[in-house]
Parts: structure tokens; sequence; C-alpha cells
């Protein structure tokens, strides 16, 4: 069981025993007043979204997910296909039930499949992913444009900001739940 | 992971370290006295909706407006502080559990005094006098809107604060429809608060159904409380029974009563007072949108 305080952006629900993920969080307190927990979420079944407001004390059901770890293997369409590394079973997952997860898959990667009532509907990719930079223009020295940034394309074809020092063809690590540059791979 | 984050803030540190040095000498020019008073204390406010994080038996101090009163009532007339406060539970884009306050506290003063030198201090922070924040071009120079809190219920709620006080919908209505309509064109003082929702304040004299306490919003968002001080002990003792009433219906930690602090204010002048969330100001003024882009650390990078 959640309590209100325990909410926050990617945990999952059960309303009305539909699984749901939350997918904005905001704490709010006026002044003096009580602290109101703001959320939107996802039904993690038919991607509908809605909006709920919470007061503390209020109690929530974790939703009830199986977590299979399984390996990605390749694209096809507009599925993802993943194969489970006990039974090599393998399954299909839609674009649209991957979420930002795609722009992680490299081949072979470990994901944790999530299967609700015997069907998959998404994955969960580790917090901390590293993806080679294919493309990414050069840091000019001297550059006193006081820019602290630049856009850089991964080998998933996922673009990010990254520092001036990045070069193309380095390793760097991405942290999945914000999808921002995290640190370079040396070596 | 990593140094990104703390290294990509340091144009906004440095600003912050600028709007800081302004702040310091605006109370320096007014004759304020700079104190520091301690972060642990045994007894914070018992608040009902403010939750202090325990500390080897005591407490981190919720806010220093306990001590600082003891300074005003032992003599010191204008003092202000610059200080860390915690706040159990509360994190969100707009608030940290480990947060900067200014305080600062004049005796012979009362609300509407304090709303003017908020006015002052503010513009001089600031050091332009307008800002953009979240795409909406805010006046600084000037004076500031000023509006009640009854007012703000019918305007922008179309109901009376009264039955939504009563019906517990009160902090509701003014988080989802009042506060974002607040200091958008220019500042907004809101003023005149219920008198149960002001624990510390004093009630007004023409109406005592209300409390002598404003709070300062710039773009929607909240940035300063102020009242005229409660100097009544056996009124404060009242209120603070009543809100340790309501902390344990509610299941809450209890806290000792402050009674060095209670005592005191026999001692205190006619005084007002005033709590700025700092980082919340800075954010303004930067136009940021969360609060961690102001901060070196946020807990969860520590």
């Amino acid at each position: 069981m959640y309590t209100a305080a325990d909410l926050k952006k990617g945990l999952k629900i059960a309303i009305n025993d539909e699984p749901y993920i939350i997918t904005h969080f905001d704490f709010a307190k006026p002044g003096k007043g009580q602290a109101l927990y703001r959320t939107k979420m996802k039904n993690m079944i038919t991607g509908s979204t809605m909006d709920r407001t919470y007061r503390s004390g209020e109690t929530f059901e974790p939703a009830r997910l199986e977590d299979r770890v399984m390996q990605y293997l390749y694209k096809e369409d507009d599925h993802y296909c993943f194969m489970d590394n006990d039974t090599f079973e393998q399954i299909h997952i839609s674009e649209e039930a991957m979420g930002d997860a795609k722009n992680y898959l490299i081949d072979n990667l470990q994901v944790d499949v999530l299967i609700f009532r015997e069907k998959a509907i998404g994955v969960d990719v580790p917090n901390f992913v590293n993806l080679r930079v294919v493309q990414t223009d050069p840091w000019v020295k001297g550059d006193t444009s006081g820019s602290d940034s630049k856009p850089a394309t991964v080998e998933t074809g996922y673009v990010l900001r990254v520092p001036p020092f990045i070069e193309e063809g380095e390793l760097i690590t991405i942290d999945t739940r914000t999808g921002e540059y995290s640190t370079r791979v040396k070596g | 992971m990593g140094s990104w984050p703390l290294a990509r803030r340091r144009q906004a540190l440095v600003e912050r370290g600028a709007i800081f040095s302004r702040i310091r000498e605006f109370f320096q020019e007014k004759g304020y006295l700079e104190v520091e008073t301690p972060f642990r204390i045994p007894a914070p406010a018992p608040e009902a909706q403010i939750d202090a994080i325990p500390a080897s038996g005591w407490f981190l101090q919720t806010s220093p407006e306990l001590c600082m009163k003891r300074m005003l009532a032992a003599g010191y007339q204008r003092i202000f502080q610059i200080c860390r406060c915690w706040r159990d539970g509360e994190r969100g884009a707009r608030h940290l559990s480990e947060f900067t306050m200014l305080e600062w506290y004049r005796s012979e003063a009362d609300y509407l005094v304090l709303m003017e030198e908020t006015e002052a201090l503010v513009q001089h922070a600031a050091a332009t006098g307008s800002i953009s924040y979240r795409g909406q071009q805010i006046e600084l120079s000037g004076k500031w809107e000023r509006i009640t809190v009854a007012n703000a219920f019918l305007r922008y709620a179309g109901t009376s604060m009264w039955p939504a006080l009563a019906e517990g919908t009160f902090d509701e209505i003014m988080v989802e429809l009042i506060e974002p309509n607040l200091g958008l064109a220019r500042p907004t003082f809101i003023y005149d608060y219920p008198a149960s929702c002001s624990a510390l304040a004093r009630l007004k004299p023409s109406d005592p159904t209300v409390a002598e306490r404003f709070e300062l919003y710039i773009g929607g968002l909240e940035i300063a409380n102020a009242f005229s001080e409660l100097i009544d002990p056996v009124e404060q003792r009242a209120r603070f029974v009543a809100e340790a009433a309501e902390r344990a219906a509610q299941g809450k930690t209890g806290y000792p009563m402050p009674e060095k602090f209670l005592s005191a204010l026999d001692e205190m002048p006619e005084a007002a007072g005033i709590a700025l969330g700092l980082d919340r100001l800075v954010m303004v003024l930067l136009d940021a949108e969360i609060i961690d882009e102001v901060v070196a650390f946020t807990t969860e990078e520590l």
C-alpha cells in the first residue's frame, strides 16, 4: 500500500483494477496550508491519461505487474521483439507501448518486460545505459559563444544535449529516467 | 553520476550569489543587523501543517522565527537572517526539503510597512525594472497589486472563502484556482487571511475574523509570508494548543511547547516579520522552471 507521500514519477498504481503509471508529479502546498499531491497518470493498457490531485492520508494499491527479464532482439515494422532468457519464448511489444524506452534499445540489451494478466504492456530499461555518439558537431577551441552544451545523436537515433567536449565515437552514459546526459565513459 | 548537473548550473549560481549580495546591501543600508540563530532547536512552533525533521532528540528549524522574536523581545529592533530551514516531506518542482530562507523582523511596524519594504527589497535584489518569467512579462517597478484573500476567492474562484474553509477546500481552491492568477503582470500581495490560517499573526483590530497576514506572489509562485506579530502570550499559547491538538488528530509528531519563546512575548514590542523563500525568488529572477536549477545540490544528488 502506498500513501500520497510515496507518489512520484514512474510509480505504478492500480485504480479500478487497472494499472496506471504516474507520468508527472508535483507537490503543492500553499503557505501554511495542507500538502497536495498533483499527478498526471497514464493507463498502462489503453494509454489514456488523466489528472488527479490527492491529499496526504490517501492510500493506493500498487499495480500488480509481473517483471520478466528479457533480451532485446530486433525491431520489425512497428513492433519490438524480445526473448525470454530462460524459456526462449519470443514476444512482441508495440512501439506505442515502448514509450521512451525505445531511445535506449541496443542489440542484446537486458530489460524488464512488464506483464499484466499474461500480456506484455511495456518495458523497464536500466536507470543508466551506455550509448555511442554517432554524430555531433566538433568543439571549436576558443569558442566564446558561452554555450555550455550542444546536440548529439547516439546509436539508437536518440538526440540529446551533451557538454561541448564530447566527440563523435565516444561512449556516454545516459540517465534513462530523465533522458539526459550523465557522464562520459572513459577508456 | 558525474559533475555535469553541478557544472551546468554555474551561471545560475553566479547570479544567485549576486542576488544575495544585493540583499545584504539593502539591509545594511537600512540599518538592519545580520544575525544567526541555531539551526537545531528543542521546540519548533507547533503548526498543524509544517513538519520538522528530528535531529538527535531536538529538531531542525522549520524557520528561525521563534529565536528571532526572542531577539526582538531583548531589544534588537531591526534584524535579518539568511539561513537554511528544513520541512519534512516537502519536495516538488517548487519545494526543497532543505531550502534557504530570508527572514527579517522590525519593531514598531506592521504588515503594511513590510509590504512596502518587500517591494523595495525585491526591486533592489532584481537590479532590473521588469523580468520575464515563464513567458510572462512582469513589471517590478512601481507599486504592486494588493488584494484581500476574500476578494481573490470571489474574483478567481467565484466563491466566498468562508464556506471553502468550512468544507476543507480552502487550500485546494488556493492552489488550483487562485495562485496561478497572482503576480502575473506585476507582483501581488494577497492579505488578510482567515484567523484560523495564521497561528502566529495578530488579528485585525477592525475585523478579528481575519489576521494581519500577507503572502507575496510573483508569476503565480508564492515567494514570501508576513504578518503583524501576535505579542499576547496568553492568546499565543491558546493558538499553539489548538495547533498541537490538530497535529495530534492527524497522528503527527508532537513538539514540546516553546516555553522560552512564550515567556519572552511579555517583553516583545509591536513588530512585524516576514519569511521569504530565497530559492523561489532566484527562480523567478532567473526564469527557472524548477527549483533544482537554482541550487548547487538537491538532496537526491548527495
